[in-house]
């Protein structure tokens, strides 16, 4: 082949080559969710309540312990699971139960969830219980959220600004 | 042009593979395929210069673009999360000519070298180099892949734009699939107060961190090749490195908006190279795109251990010949020969030893070999290092024999290789092909032999320029021929004739247009008695891209 077409085609090439890295580092553009819609993600990472109280221990089961354990209170390191509810629009849209962490079950339960929603105005109920010997829940926040499109609620649980929040 | 029969040569060398049938049939056609890209980049290239035989040495330029150019961007990067975003933009609106630059081809660097280090993967697959002699660079390999995403998705994270935002978040989400972390890492990325200039120290922490173990890895990943190529042709060099200027002058890489966590972003110019995974997460689920991951992982990690055609035996050693001049040592491309003192020799001689796990039985040893020479006088021929399934002994008596037939009709021998053109579909009574394992294992003294011997014309051939299946038979064997390197070949019988023409398998077509091209030389006029060898190194007329 004679060498300025042989040139030529290099040229071409490395056109191709630049052409593909160009672009697809930056095409086609990749849109996350729809125009309409926002984003609610649920998130906490929280230590239950224990499951128990400490107790006294008997003068018969202190006896048993080696004289270096004898403490005479008996405090148990579980915590109770973590169970959080979503209402949307008087929906269901979450449960879930969350485990506390750690072999002894005594850390942190922590969720993440996301779920896309439609933009809009949307009544939203949040409801949570971290403490297994009350029935039910022991946070609630009920509320009317105005979701523009594109915008991310968090939820989050923090027990020194009053439990449930929403930003 | 690679035609049907090619095609059938090729599935029998995947039956000889003895790998899963069905993926045999489609990775056959791949390499068919493959081939077909290949040649075809030749015409504009040149077989030499053809980048698809240099894509890890292109990876290497790639990488040390980027780690030239990281040097200045690293240099003026402010690591917080207000400075970050502000720094790196600051860079393509107000130094665009400059800082702007580098920065774009420092991203475009990173994109190509992501790009033709899948490339090197998918065509070592394609070429079966992954099981045998070859599995240590293979292995070694493949977690080097990890190490160019992280680098590189981290390096995205750090302009902390809208892409920067989303990637990381996605990327969080992803490894809180893993049941590890205590806190799910995405709570980093919840909002704004969440996001800390510690993180950002992080980032570039892993940013730097990983080329460098990549920079281990890789060292690791050549250790088994002896002069590995670590730099591609200058000239291909200087082109892929204008491409990536001319690119980033065109369309110079700016940041989008700023990280907005209270917000989703809208559409976002992607980079398709390192986060393809993301959006694919998305669509399917995190747990997916692991077992996708882990997966093609360990399915590559597996590839060396899955049932083989058995290996060929490797180079012997014959003590008693061998003198020790260790140019077998220096010519072995696989680094599968030490020295060693002589047992049986005086103080100082030394001795060629074969590891047989490093050994991948070209014969280039026995090529490299001055004891290889057909005109020693021994009724047999025995050499210093040779090949058990292919001596250089029974060489010379199929040499002899072939020459007997070619007798008074002007002959002319070929001498080819198993891995390159089929010299056995050379027709004409005046041929005499022989096919050696690589064309490295042909010593120079048997082409004078042959010219010596009867014949009028010898053509040397075997896979084509910069393409050979154990790196560097064509290389050896040209330096050898035009006198370059030992054992060299001496002048041989006036009037006769030595060519050169590399030719894949499945090109029988063009190497016969070269041996015709011979044919005509030797027929039109006698060669001038100063020139008794014609250049070995000039290419055939006939046949100028592979030559």
């Amino acid at each position: 082949m004679a060498r300025p077409i042989s040139w030529i085609g290099q040229a071409l090439l490395y056109g191709l080559f630049a052409l593909i890295i160009g672009y697809f580092s930056s095409s086609p553009p990749y849109r996350h969710l729809p125009a309409d819609q926002a984003l609610i993600k649920l998130s906490f990472s929280h230590e239950g309540k224990l499951v128990s109280t400490c107790r006294q221990r008997t003068p018969e089961e202190l006896a048993k312990l080696p004289p270096n354990m004898r403490a005479p209170m008996d405090c148990p390191r579980e915590r109770s699971p973590v169970i959080v509810e979503i209402d949307l629009d008087g929906s269901p849209a979450y449960r879930k139960v969350a485990t506390p962490s750690g072999l002894s079950k005594d850390g942190a339960s922590t969720v993440y969830h996301r779920f896309p929603v439609q933009a809009g105005e949307r009544r939203l109920a949040i409801r949570l219980n971290d403490d297994a010997r009350v029935p039910g829940f022991n946070y609630r926040r009920e509320e009317m959220v105005t979701l523009k499109p594109g915008k991310v609620l968090v939820i989050d649980f923090n027990q020194q600004r009053g439990g449930i929040t929403l930003q | 042009m690679v035609d049907a029969q090619t095609l059938g040569e090729a599935l029998t060398r995947f039956e000889a593979r003895r790998f899963v049938k069905p993926l045999d049939s489609i990775a056959c056609g791949a390499l068919i395929a493959y081939h077909r890209i290949e040649h075809g980049f030749d015409k504009a290239f040149g077989a030499a210069l053809n980048p698809w035989c240099h894509l890890g040495a292109l990876g290497f330029l790639f990488f040390w673009i980027i780690a030239v150019t990281g040097l200045y961007l690293y240099a003026v990067l402010d690591t917080s999360v207000d400075g970050a975003y502000r720094s790196i933009d600051w860079l393509s609106r107000e130094q665009w000519y400059l800082g702007g630059v580098l920065r774009s081809v420092h991203r475009y660097a990173a994109d190509a070298f992501v790009l033709v280090t899948l490339l090197h993967l998918l065509r070592e697959f394609l070429l079966g180099r992954y099981t045998g002699f070859r599995h240590f660079s293979w292995l070694t390999g493949v977690p080097l892949l990890w190490f160019v995403y992280i680098s590189g998705v981290v390096g995205i994270w750090l302009r902390w734009d809208l892409l920067a935002q989303f990637s990381a978040a996605a990327t969080a989400e992803w490894l809180d699939a893993l049941p590890v972390f205590a806190t799910p890492l995405i709570r980093n990325y919840l909002s704004a107060s969440a996001v800390s200039d510690r993180l950002f120290s992080l980032f570039v922490f892993v940013h730097i961190g990983v080329p460098l173990l990549l920079v281990f890895g890789l060292w690791f990943h050549i250790q088994r090749i002896s002069r590995a190529e670590v730099f591609p042709p200058l000239a291909l060099a200087a082109g892929s490195l204008l491409a990536l200027l001319a690119l980033s002058v065109a369309l110079p890489v700016a940041s989008q908006a700023a990280a907005d966590l209270s917000l989703v972003p809208g559409p976002l110019a992607f980079d398709w190279f390192y986060l393809f995974w993301q959006p694919l997460m998305y669509a399917t689920s995190a747990g997916a795109v692991w077992m996708l991951a882990a997966g093609a992982t360990l399915l590559m990690l597996a590839l060396p251990a899955l049932p083989h055609a058995a290996a060929a035996p490797v180079a012997k050693v014959d003590p008693d010949n061998c003198n020790g001049c260790r140019r077998c040592f220096e010519d072995c491309p696989y680094a599968a020969i030490t020295m060693v003192p002589h047992p049986g020799g005086s103080p100082g001689r030394q001795l060629a030893q074969v590891i047989p796990d490093l050994c991948a039985s070209c014969g280039i040893c026995a090529g490299s070999c001055p004891s290889s020479t057909p005109f020693r006088t021994g009724a047999e021929l025995l050499t210093g290092i040779d090949m058990p399934h292919m001596p250089i002994g029974e060489l010379r008596g199929a040499l002899q024999r072939g020459l007997a037939q070619l007798a008074g009709k002007k002959g002319i021998v070929v001498f080819g290789c198993d891995q390159g053109a089929n010299v056995a579909k050379l027709a004409g009574e005046d041929v005499a092909s022989f096919s050696l394992i690589c064309a490295g294992m042909l010593p120079p003294s048997f082409v004078e032999y042959a010219l010596r011997g009867g014949a009028a014309g010898v053509l040397v051939t075997g896979c084509r320029a910069g393409g050979c299946a154990f790196r560097l038979g064509n290389r050896w064997t040209e330096e050898r021929l035009a006198g370059m390197r030992e054992p060299h070949l001496r002048a041989g019988p006036p009037g006769k004739a030595v060519r050169v023409a590399w030719a894949d398998r499945g090109e029988e077509a063009e190497l016969g247009v070269a041996l015709e091209d011979l044919r005509e030389a030797l027929a039109a006029k006698p060669l001038h008695n100063a020139d008794p060898i014609a250049s070995p190194l000039a290419a055939p007329r006939r046949m100028t891209a592979h030559g």
